[in-house]
């Protein structure tokens, strides 16, 4: 019993991966001709990156203050609080900013956009455009995709940018951190392979987080609560990813 | 209007060869382990309004489907204008497509964009019309459906007819050969539901299309409809004229047609004796 249920999940496990790698690849195809109407694409950059710019601002602020009050906290433990721009700015730049912006990303553009597609199945919109002999992919499924992949790096820039200033915030103005030590031994200290590491990662979140959204809103069962099971999926889906691939690319860096 | 007046003469049975341009042969089609169709056949004659019926639920839009390469028979054939589907590309299927306008039950408009929009859709996907040639006929078709005002229109400010009507615009601007209308008179208040069943005869009619309308509504499909298949139990049970199958003296089209709630469809969905059931205790 418990080895069949196990294969089961096994053989689920690998129809899911089949699929959406298929679906990755006729994604992939339809990207190049999709890129022939910008206005599409424009659109779907705007949505998923400029209505999340609040969400995303907000939270680089906390989080990089945060990040002011520990790090001063600790560092001054060693008498060293004036690296505290160092390590705000590398904790920023290779992992918080990429991957809270990512988990962001999930919750709040990943939803929309499987919400919004899975809708247009419930709906029969994917359907009416197969019939008028236009492919989904091209017209709903790829502009999204390459909406989310674009807007996912210049999301994680303006959480860095924003971060850094609450560190400073809280170092400099709140807890005396000398504002010259602050700046200046982020810049001697912070290497562009760093801030690659960064943009690396962001890429691929902003990849990994915009498949799952189109591909589980292009299979969501056509009711209420296939759409709402699919956005759940894409939450859960994209937060495990995010993480794995963090480690996965952390460890490949180092 | 007399019903059916300038219908021409011949039965689904009798089509010939040259004039049939979608053929279902045999079909056989299951979800999971429901079996759908066993051996289903229709033939969709050239300029006539060919109407499909049945009660709820025995597939009348999985036929819609088929004939439009949304779905495969696990068995039989579906031939398009000389095509077996089984046999075309997804770009082959979509050449076929072109040919045909579909509407759908609940319009199924594009809600981010406007009526114009929605109706220019296939026009500027298809075609590089110059957008003065594409205003043109988008304002005509909207005209033919009456709904040249509410070009500016957003889907959601429409009525369930208004957007039906709108999808139909939509469904005739490529100009189709065939037009496939999937439960136009659902939910339709009287005066919507006489538009539509005007427009229908009147597309028919006017623009020598061939027609399919999928529905249960028997009043209404008799008025237009010159060839009718009643499929029931998987397969078409009764087929030819609407005057036909209203004299027909099988059980299950006299019961379809008179909208009698029980006879050869049941009405009670199969369960244990009632008397059982209710002192079983729920067991």
């Amino acid at each position: 019993m418990s080895a069949a249920l196990e294969e089961n999940l096994i053989v689920r496990f690998l129809r899911t991966l089949g699929q959406v790698t298929l679906f990755f690849f006729r994604l992939l195809a339809q990207c190049v001709p999709a890129l022939g109407r910008p206005g599409l694409v424009i659109h779907q950059i705007y949505n998923a990156g400029a209505r999340s710019l609040i969400i995303i601002m907000l939270s680089g602020l906390f989080v990089g203050m945060v990040l002011g009050l520990q790090g001063f906290d600790l560092l001054q433990r060693f008498g060293s609080e004036d690296a505290l721009g160092v390590a705000a700015a590398l904790g920023l730049l290779k992992e918080l900013g990429p991957v809270v912006t990512a988990l962001l990303f999930a919750g709040r553009a990943g939803t929309s956009l499987t919400s919004e597609i899975g809708l247009m199945r419930a709906t029969d919109q994917l359907t009416a455009m197969e019939m008028m002999a236009v492919d989904p992919m091209r017209y709903v499924a790829a502009p999204r995709f390459i909406g989310g992949v674009v807007a996912m790096p210049l999301l994680v820039a303006i959480f860095n940018i924003v971060g850094l200033f609450g560190a400073q915030l809280v170092g400099v103005q709140l807890m005396g951190v000398d504002t010259g030590a602050f700046w200046s031994q982020m810049q001697s200290s912070v290497e562009l392979g760093d801030v690659t590491e960064g943009i690396i990662k962001s890429v691929a979140f902003g990849f990994a987080c915009s498949l799952i959204a189109v591909y589980e809103g292009y299979h969501a069962a056509p009711t209420a609560e296939g759409v709402g099971l699919a956005t759940t999926r894409t939450v859960v889906a994209s937060s495990v990813l995010t993480l794995l691939i963090d480690y996965m690319l952390t460890a490949a860096f180092l | 209007m007399v019903a059916g007046s300038g219908r021409r003469s011949g039965t689904p049975a009798q089509a010939t060869a040259s004039d049939v341009i979608i053929e279902v042969r045999d079909v056989h089609y299951g979800v999971a382990t429901r079996r759908i169709f066993q051996g289903l056949d229709i033939k969709v004659r050239k300029g006539r309004i060919t109407a499909i019926m049945g009660p709820s639920g025995t597939g009348k839009t999985t036929v819609l489907r088929l004939m439009t390469g949304q779905i495969e028979p696990s068995q039989g054939k579906v031939v398009v204008w000389g095509h077996d589907l089984a046999d075309l590309s997804r770009s082959g299927i979509y050449a076929l497509r072109k040919r045909m306008g579909m509407l759908f039950q609940n319009g199924a408009l594009l809600t981010d964009i406007d009526v114009f929009e929605n109706v220019a859709f296939p026009l500027r996907e298809h075609t590089d019309l110059p957008e003065e040639l594409i205003r043109t006929l988008v304002l005509t078709k909207l005209h033919a459906v009456g709904l040249r005002g509410a070009a500016y229109l957003m889907p959601a400010e429409l009525s369930g007819g208004m957007a039906r009507r709108v999808a139909l615009a939509r469904a005739i601007v490529m100009d189709p050969e065939v037009l496939i209308y999937d439960e136009p008179f659902v939910g339709l208040d009287p005066i919507s539901l006489g538009v539509i069943l005007r427009l229908i005869r009147e597309m028919n009619e006017g623009l020598g299309l061939t027609s399919i309308v999928v529905s249960h509504d028997v009043r209404e499909l008799a008025t237009i409809a010159h060839d009718s298949y009643l499929i029931s139990g998987g397969k078409v049970v009764a087929s030819g004229t609407p005057q036909e199958l209203a004299s027909s003296g099988l059980d299950v089209v006299r019961q379809f047609m008179n909208g009698s709630a029980d006879g050869a469809v049941p009405f009670h969905y199969p369960a244990p004796d009632y008397r059982k059931d209710l002192l079983g205790g729920g067991e």
